[in-house]
C-alpha cells in the first residue's frame, strides 16, 4: 500500500459519506414539516454535495486515471463505496432524520476538527472549509432535538424512536482499519477511536437536556469499509447512477 | 378634504404610479384580486418543486444536482415570499394551505404535467420558467408594495433558472440521438403548456380588466405571451429544436411570430382538476403537510414550555 | 391540537455589509428565536447577501396609521431651514 494509494481510498470514504448523505436529504425535499425547514435541509444536502464533490474530485486527481468526480460518484458499484451503514439507512419521519443527523453532525465536528491537522493539505483544506458547515448542521440539530425530546408526549416518543433505531449503526463511525491506521501513523488520518468518548459524552449531554436518553448498548453493525453494506445501498445508486448508466456514450 | 377612503382617491394614487401599502385604503374588489392571485402565484411556486424534485436523485452530474437542488429551494424560498407577502393582507399561511388542498385556491395548471426525461428538467427551466419570467418582470411593477417587493428579490434570484434550463437543452441537442430525441420529446410535450401558462386570452379573460385598471397586472395575457414566443422561438431554431406546430410563421410586417391556435380545451380540462397529475400533486402536499403536523406541535409545545422555565428562572 | 399551526411570523433584517443600515428582507415562520434566525439565515442569506441578522417578532412591529400621515409627514415639509440648501454661502467658500 502506497500512501497514494491510501489516501485515495480514504477520500473515497469520507467523499462517499458525503454523498450519500447528500442523497437522503435530497430525497426529503418537498417533504419538510413546514417550508422553512424544507429550506434549511437542502442546504444540508447542498453542503454535503459540495463536500463530496471536492473529495471525490481529489481522489479522481490521486488515482490519475483521468477520471473526473462524476465518473467516480456514477461508476462505482456497491462494493466499491464506503459510507458509513448509518447514512444509507431510508429516511423515516422528522425524528428519524433529526437523529441521524445529530448522531452524524457531532461527529462530524469532531472529525473534521482533528483533519484540519492532517499532514495532506488537501485534506486539511476541505476539513476546515467543512467545519464551518458542520457547526451549522450541529446547532440545527441539537436545536430541533430539544424541540422533539422537550415538545409534545408524541414528538417526545418518535425522537427516542430515532434515537434507538439509528444506534446500532454508530459503532461503525469510530471503527479503524488497516488503512486507517496505516494513515493515521504517517499523520494524514484521524484518530476515531480517541473520539469515541467525547461524541458519547457530547451526545449524552444534549439528550440529557432534551429530556431524552442514550440508547442501551447493543451489537454494532459493521462493514462498509470492506464494502459489505446493508439492501438500502443498492437502491441508491441504481437510482442515482441510471442515467450514467443506461447513457454511457452520453455527457450531461 | 378629499377622502382618503374613497375608491376615487385609490384609483387616483394608482394612476399617479404610488404603490400601495398594507394599511392602506383599498376597495374590497383589490383586496380579494391581490389575495387571490398572490396566494395562486406561492402555491405554484411551492407546488412546482415537485415536478423537478422527482428528478433530483436522478440528476447525471453532481454538477446538475446541486444546480437542480439549488433552484428547487429557490422555489420553495420565492413561495414563502410570497405568501409572506400575502399574509400581509391579514391571511394567515395556515389559511391559505387550507385553501389550497380543499381545491378553494388554484396553483398554475403547468405543474400537473409530468417530468419525464431528464430533458424535461431542461424543458422546465427554459420554457416554463421563462414563461413565469416573463410575468413576473412585469409584476416588478404591481402596484402593491409587498408583492412588488416580493418580485423584484425573486426576478433577481430567477435568473439562473431559465439559463440553467436552456444549457441543459443545448448539452443535450449537442449530444447523442438519444439525448436530442429526449430533448425534443421535452419541447413537444412543454411548449403548448407553457403557452398556455399566460392565461386564456384577453378577450376570454373576465377579470383582466380591473387587474390592469388597479396596475396588479401590468400587461395583459396576451402581450406577455406574445413576447415569451417571440424571444424563445429563436432560441430554439438556434439549438435545432423543432417547434411542435406546422403553422409557425414570422409576420415581417408585425415583427411577432403567429402560431396555431392554442388547445384551450385542454387547458381548461387541466385547470379543472383533469391534468396528468393534478391529484397526484395535491395529495403529496396533503400527506408531507399532516406527516408535519407533530413537529409543528412539538415546536409550539416546546416554546410554551421553554417560556414558563424562563419567567421561574427571572 | 385542533387547528393548524405554522409556527409564529417573524419579520427579518439583513445587513449586507458591516458599516450599512440593517434592511427589511422579508419574512420567515418560527415557532423560536433560534428557528427564526436559522430560516432567516436559511432563506435569506443564500447568495451571500448578509453580514448580520436581526429577527424580531412581527407581533412586536407597529405601523404608523396611513390616516395619519398629513399630521406625521406634512409637517415636515416646510421645514426647509433643515437642508443645507437652505443656507446661502459667500462667493469662493470652500469646503463647507
Amino acid at each position: 500500500m502506497t500512501t497514494k494509494d491510501a489516501t485515495y481510498n480514504y477520500a473515497i470514504r469520507l467523499g462517499d459519506n458525503a454523498l450519500i448523505l447528500g442523497h437522503r436529504l435530497s430525497e426529503l425535499c418537498s417533504k419538510g414539516p413546514i417550508l422553512e425547514e424544507d429550506l434549511a435541509l437542502t442546504n444540508v444536502a447542498l453542503d454535503m454535495i459540495g463536500r463530496a464533490q471536492a473529495l471525490l474530485k481529489y481522489a479522481a486527481e490521486l488515482e490519475g486515471k483521468g477520471h473526473t468526480e462524476d465518473d467516480i460518484a456514477y461508476r462505482r458499484a456497491e462494493i466499491n463505496y464506503h459510507n458509513h451503514l448509518l447514512i444509507e439507512q431510508p429516511n423515516g419521519d422528522f425524528a428519524h432524520t433529526i437523529a441521524r443527523q445529530l448522531y452524524l453532525s457531532v461527529f462530524e465536528y469532531l472529525f473534521f476538527t482533528e483533519l484540519e491537522k492532517s499532514k495532506d493539505a488537501t485534506l486539511a483544506a476541505i476539513a476546515s472549509k467543512t467545519i464551518k458547515e458542520v457547526k451549522y448542521h450541529m446547532q440545527h440539530a441539537i436545536d430541533w432535538s430539544l424541540r422533539l425530546g422537550d415538545g409534545t408526549a408524541e414528538s417526545h416518543k418518535r425522537m427516542q424512536k430515532g434515537l434507538n433505531d439509528l444506534w446500532m449503526y454508530t459503532g461503525e463511525l469510530f471503527e479503524m482499519d488497516v488503512l486507517d491506521t496505516y494513515l493515521l501513523h504517517q499523520h494524514i488520518a484521524v484518530d476515531t477511536i480517541a473520539l469515541k468518548a467525547k461524541w458519547q459524552s457530547e451526545i449524552e449531554k444534549i439528550l440529557r437536556e432534551a429530556t431524552l436518553t442514550l440508547p442501551e448498548d447493543t451489537y454494532m453493525q459493521t462493514g462498509s469499509k470492506k464494502g459489505i453494506h446493508t439492501e438500502n445501498l443498492g437502491h441508491i445508486l441504481s437510482e442515482m447512477q441510471y442515467l450514467q448508466r443506461a447513457y454511457p456514450d452520453a455527457k450531461w | 378634504m378629499h377622502n382618503e377612503h374613497s375608491d376615487t382617491h385609490f384609483q387616483s394614487r394608482i394612476d399617479n404610479g404610488e404603490h400601495i401599502e398594507a394599511k392602506d385604503y383599498m376597495p374590497e374588489g383589490y383586496r380579494k384580486h391581490l389575495i387571490r392571485q398572490m396566494s395562486q402565484h406561492a402555491h405554484s411556486e411551492v407546488i412546482g418543486m415537485q415536478p423537478e424534485g422527482n428528478w433530483i436523485t436522478r440528476a447525471p452530474s453532481l454538477r446538475a444536482k446541486q444546480i437542480l437542488l439549488a433552484k428547487i429551494q429557490d422555489e420553495g424560498g420565492h413561495g414563502l415570499y410570497l405568501y409572506s407577502a400575502v399574509e400581509t393582507l391579514g391571511v394567515s399561511r395556515a389559511e391559505l394551505i387550507e385553501q389550497l388542498q380543499t381545491g378553494k385556491a388554484k396553483y398554475s395548471s403547468i405543474f400537473n404535467y409530468p417530468a419525464l426525461n431528464w430533458a424535461d428538467i431542461g424543458a422546465i427551466g427554459w420554457l416554463v420558467d421563462g414563461a413565469a419570467i416573463v410575468n413576473q418582470v412585469s409584476l416588478q411593477r404591481t402596484s402593491y408594495g409587498p408583492y412588488s417587493r416580493a418580485m423584484v428579490r425573486i426576478c433577481k434570484e430567477e435568473s439562473f433558472h431559465q439559463r440553467q434550463g436552456y444549457e441543459i437543452m443545448t448539452t443535450m441537442m449537442r449530444g447523442t440521438k438519444d439525448q436530442q430525441a429526449m430533448a425534443q420529446d421535452a419541447m413537444n410535450r412543454w411548449w403548448w403548456p407553457a403557452l398556455m401558462m399566460f392565461g386564456p386570452h384577453d378577450s376570454d379573460s373576465p377579470r383582466s380588466g380591473d387587474a390592469v385598471k388597479w396596475k396588479i397586472k401590468r400587461e395583459t395575457n396576451d402581450e406577455l405571451r406574445q413576447k415569451f414566443i417571440d424571444k424563445t422561438i429563436p432560441q430554439a431554431e438556434l439549438i435545432g429544436l423543432t417547434i411542435p406546430d406546422k403553422n409557425f410563421k414570422l409576420d415581417e410586417k408585425t415583427g411577432h411570430y403567429t402560431l396555431s391556435p392554442i388547445n384551450w380545451e385542454e387547458f381548461h380540462r387541466v385547470v379543472a382538476g383533469h391534468g396528468p397529475c393534478n391529484k397526484q400533486r395535491l395529495d403529496h402536499h396533503i400527506k408531507y403537510h399532516q406527516e408535519g403536523a407533530w413537529v409543528r406541535e412539538a415546536a409550539e409545545a416546546y416554546k410554551v414550555k421553554t417560556a414558563k422555565k424562563e419567567l421561574v428562572t427571572a | 391540537m385542533a387547528t393548524d399551526t405554522q409556527l409564529d411570523l417573524w419579520e427579518v433584517f439583513i445587513q449586507s455589509k458591516s458599516g450599512l443600515p440593517y434592511i427589511h428582507s422579508g419574512s420567515v415562520h418560527a415557532s423560536d428565536v433560534k428557528m427564526a434566525m436559522q430560516n432567516a439565515r436559511d432563506i435569506y442569506t443564500r447568495r451571500g447577501e448578509g453580514t448580520s441578522i436581526w429577527v424580531v417578532p412581527a407581533k412586536h412591529i407597529s405601523a404608523s396609521n396611513p390616516d395619519d400621515n398629513d399630521m406625521l409627514f406634512d409637517p415636515s415639509n416646510d421645514k426647509i431651514y433643515r437642508h443645507p440648501t437652505f443656507y446661502v454661502m459667500p462667493e469662493g467658500a470652500k469646503n463647507i
